[in-house]
């Protein structure tokens, strides 16, 4: 079962996230993440979704997608040649004694503290799935409170873009 | 203007003439510009009825239906006719109240959530908020019901949407959705592959679903397989694609085709599959027994049907119509005797089975000699319909309509509504059993109201007869599904002012049926089955 990530402009209307997460579940596709947000049209939404499966059941979200209406574009992009980005907030346990080296893993990989109590630190950071999960696997060492994560966002490398129309097949 | 004039204005624009519904609280603004318009309103006894009546009225006017409800329950009871168009891709437009949109989400008194209820059986449905969207929404909704792969469509408006005031109504005059552009030419390279795989074969055939009649493809179906000689074969929903006499028919696929039928698929060796998602109940019989070089012609106009359910070498991605039309032009006649000859040689007729009562094949076969050449008959689920299925003659201006994708019992009763109000002039034969004709009996008040001059089959095996043998098969036992407290339905007929006649043996079945069609008005012929009848008869 393979991993696509699949780029899917919407129309910006209430009710599209419950036809396109209701598809996925009625029609028995795993999501591994779904995130939302407005484009550069602020009528159109992109959404983009983790998706597992075969050949078979990629092409078949792809086409049951493309038959919802308030679907514009899908776009399967392709990891080579794309940026993947996440923003994780992990709330990690913290001692006098284990503060100081948690910041040291929080500068190695570059993430922001955004809050501090003295039970814990908030820890901020974007990334890649793997750097997230890198990071979220060593903070388990000292003890996690709550992991907050938005899910991948994608985007294709250079001047290409995925436009908002439909090409209708016949022209 | 208040809005639901407009609405009603909007439907005039879209060509509707006859809506079929039933009132409530939270669409009284409609009813109200209901009554001051044209439009033929058909006061159904339940909800689901209406949704069936617009489903029968669509198929045979080839028009969009209209069915009307109220909020909650009204809107609920429509839910099973809605699912029932989307599985058969029956192009339908639902209007439904709902509550105040102020009050929405806030548990009001007749407040469902429709919209949601429906979402994985519509093609596309509206909450309307804002009342200068109404022109719009009612455009689109009649063009993506209508379009493409038909389906049903859901509007749902709040009363107090219904209320508003409209400046001034501007019908737009087109539609553009820049997410709904659907496909209707065949793509030529595919074509010109399509055509070269079939002037290769030796062994080809057809499979014709109902996207056939959808597309109202028959007489270009026809001309298709007189030109080239390639034999035919069609899935329930494809019953009337060919006539049964044309010397390339062979008969009904699937579960409960003919088993010749059913050999010819496993020994083609090109497969021409046209509008059919070949669903389990179809391919079931078959699937397993294709032979390994088989090569594959998938037309459809949903892409998501082609490689769905089978494999596909040549998908073809387009209206029936215009694919076979594009077809017609390039293709040439392909030398099909000897294939012809040899499925004609494994066409078996099985004898018919002696009873004491009436033998229901001899009955569909007798009333299907004595109806028009354009008559329609709607077939209910069950074993009356597979028998309607499998013996009825088709022909070219015939129609025969049954639920195949969701099998709703209950559907010949309201469809034939639908059916006769399109046609009136055409005679309308809704054949039912006893199980499926209680579950839309209260639609005698409709026909009797409306004077239908429909022709009612009814099989009574006081049984539920396909469950009855699906049991016997399975478990040796049966489980409820005796309907021995079965009414007097000749009486209750009566009540309804409806005239009937029962028949008890074959001999009999003549003298009904000519007394039924000399009828004016509706006519019930109750005919008393064995309880043992089988469905492959
Ligand atoms: C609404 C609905 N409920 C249940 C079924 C399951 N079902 C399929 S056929 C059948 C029996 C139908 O009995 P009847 O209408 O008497 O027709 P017969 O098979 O005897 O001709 C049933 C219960 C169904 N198809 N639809």
């Amino acid at each position: 079962m393979n991993r696509h990530v699949l780029s899917v402009l919407v129309e910006n209307q209430s009710g599209v996230l419950s036809r396109v997460s209701g598809l996925f579940s009625r029609r028995g596709y795993n999501i591994d993440s779904l995130s939302v947000g407005e484009t550069e049209d602020p009528k159109v939404s992109r959404m983009t979704i983790v998706v597992r499966g075969d050949d078979y059941i990629l092409e078949q979200i792809k086409k049951q997608l493309n038959k919802l209406i308030d679907v514009i574009k899908i776009v399967e992009v392709n990891p080579q040649q794309s940026v993947f980005r996440e923003l994780a907030m992990i709330k990690v346990n913290t001692t006098m004694e284990t503060r100081a080296s948690v910041i040291e893993i929080v500068s190695i990989f570059r993430a922001n503290i955004v809050d501090v109590s003295s039970e814990t630190l908030t820890v901020e950071m974007t990334g890649d799935e793997s750097k997230i999960e890198a990071f979220i696997n060593l903070m388990n060492n000292y003890g996690i409170a709550e992991v907050v994560r938005t899910g991948l966002a994608a985007i294709e490398r250079g001047s290409k873009q995925i436009k908002n129309q439909k090409v209708n097949e016949e022209e | 203007m208040k809005a639901s004039e407009a609405i009603v204005k909007c439907l005039i624009n879209e060509n509707v003439d006859t809506v079929f519904g039933y009132p409530g609280g939270h669409i009284l603004e409609v009813y109200e510009a209901l009554r001051k318009s044209k439009v033929n309103h058909v006061l159904v006894r339940q909800e689901q009825a209406a949704a069936h009546c617009a489903n029968g009225y669509a198929r045979v006017s080839g028009k969009v239906g209209v069915c009307i409800a109220t909020s909650g329950p009204g809107a609920t009871n429509l839910i099973t006719g809605i699912a029932t168009a989307y599985m058969d891709s029956i192009p339908l437009v639902a209007i439904t109240g709902q509550v105040n949109s102020m009050k929405i989400g806030r548990d009001m008194f007749q407040e469902a959530d429709i919209t949601g209820a429906t979402e994985s059986f519509t093609k596309h449905s509206y909450l309307v908020k804002n009342e200068n969207d109404l022109p719009r929404i009612i455009k689109e909704a009649f063009y993506i019901a209508s379009t493409g792969r038909p389906g049903p469509v859901l509007i749902d408006i709040p009363s107090d949407i219904q209320a508003a005031k409209i400046k001034k109504l501007a019908i737009p005059e087109t539609v553009n959705i820049r997410g709904y552009k659907p496909t209707t030419k065949g793509h030529i390279g595919q074509v010109k592959r399509a055509i070269k795989a079939i002037s290769e074969s030796k062994r080809p055939l057809i499979i014709a679903g109902g996207g056939v009649i959808l597309s109202h493809a028959q007489n270009e179906l026809l001309q298709f397989v007189e030109k080239t000689g390639i034999p035919l074969v069609h899935t329930l929903m494809g019953k009337g694609s060919l006539p049964t006499l044309n010397r390339h028919y062979f008969g009904m696929i699937g579960n409960h085709g003919f088993s010749g039928a059913n050999r010819a698929v496993s020994k083609a060796d090109l497969l021409i599959i046209i509008g059919t998602r070949v669903a389990d109940r179809t391919w079931g019989g078959v699937s397993d027994k294709i032979s390994e070089g088989m090569r594959i012609i998938h037309i459809d106009v949903d892409p998501a049907e082609i490689g769905k359910n089978v494999g596909t070498h040549i998908p073809l991605v387009g209206d029936a119509k215009t694919i076979l039309t594009q077809m017609i032009d390039r293709i040439e006649k392909i030398n099909t005797d000897e294939w012809l000859s040899e499925l004609n040689s494994d066409k078996r007729a099985a004898g018919k089975r002696a009873t004491d009562l009436v033998n229901p094949r001899h009955a569909i076969e007798t009333i299907s000699k004595k109806l028009n050449d354009d008559a329609v008959i709607v077939a209910d689920v069950g074993q009356n319909q597979i028998w309607a299925a499998r013996y009825f003659e088709d022909k070219i201006d015939r129609r025969f309509l049954t639920s195949g994708g969701l099998g709703t019992m209950g559907y010949g009763l309201p469809a034939a509504i639908g059916a006769k109000i399109a046609a009136p002039k055409r005679q309308v034969l809704a054949v039912v059993g006893d199980g499926g004709f209680q579950m839309s009996l209260q639609e005698l008040g409709t026909i009797s109201h409306k004077k239908l001059g429909i022709i009612i089959l009814l099989f009574n095996n006081s049984r539920l007869g396909m469950v009855r043998e699906l049991q016997e098969r399975f478990y040796g036992k049966v489980n409820a599904v005796e309907l021995d407290k079965n009414p007097d339905f000749i009486k209750l007929c009566d009540a309804y002012k409806i005239k009937g006649i029962r028949v008890t043996t074959d001999s009999e079945l003549e003298d009904a049926f000519d007394k039924a069609i000399r009828h004016k008005g509706p006519f019930l012929v109750e005919c008393v089955v064995d309880p043992n009848e089988s469905t492959l008869i």
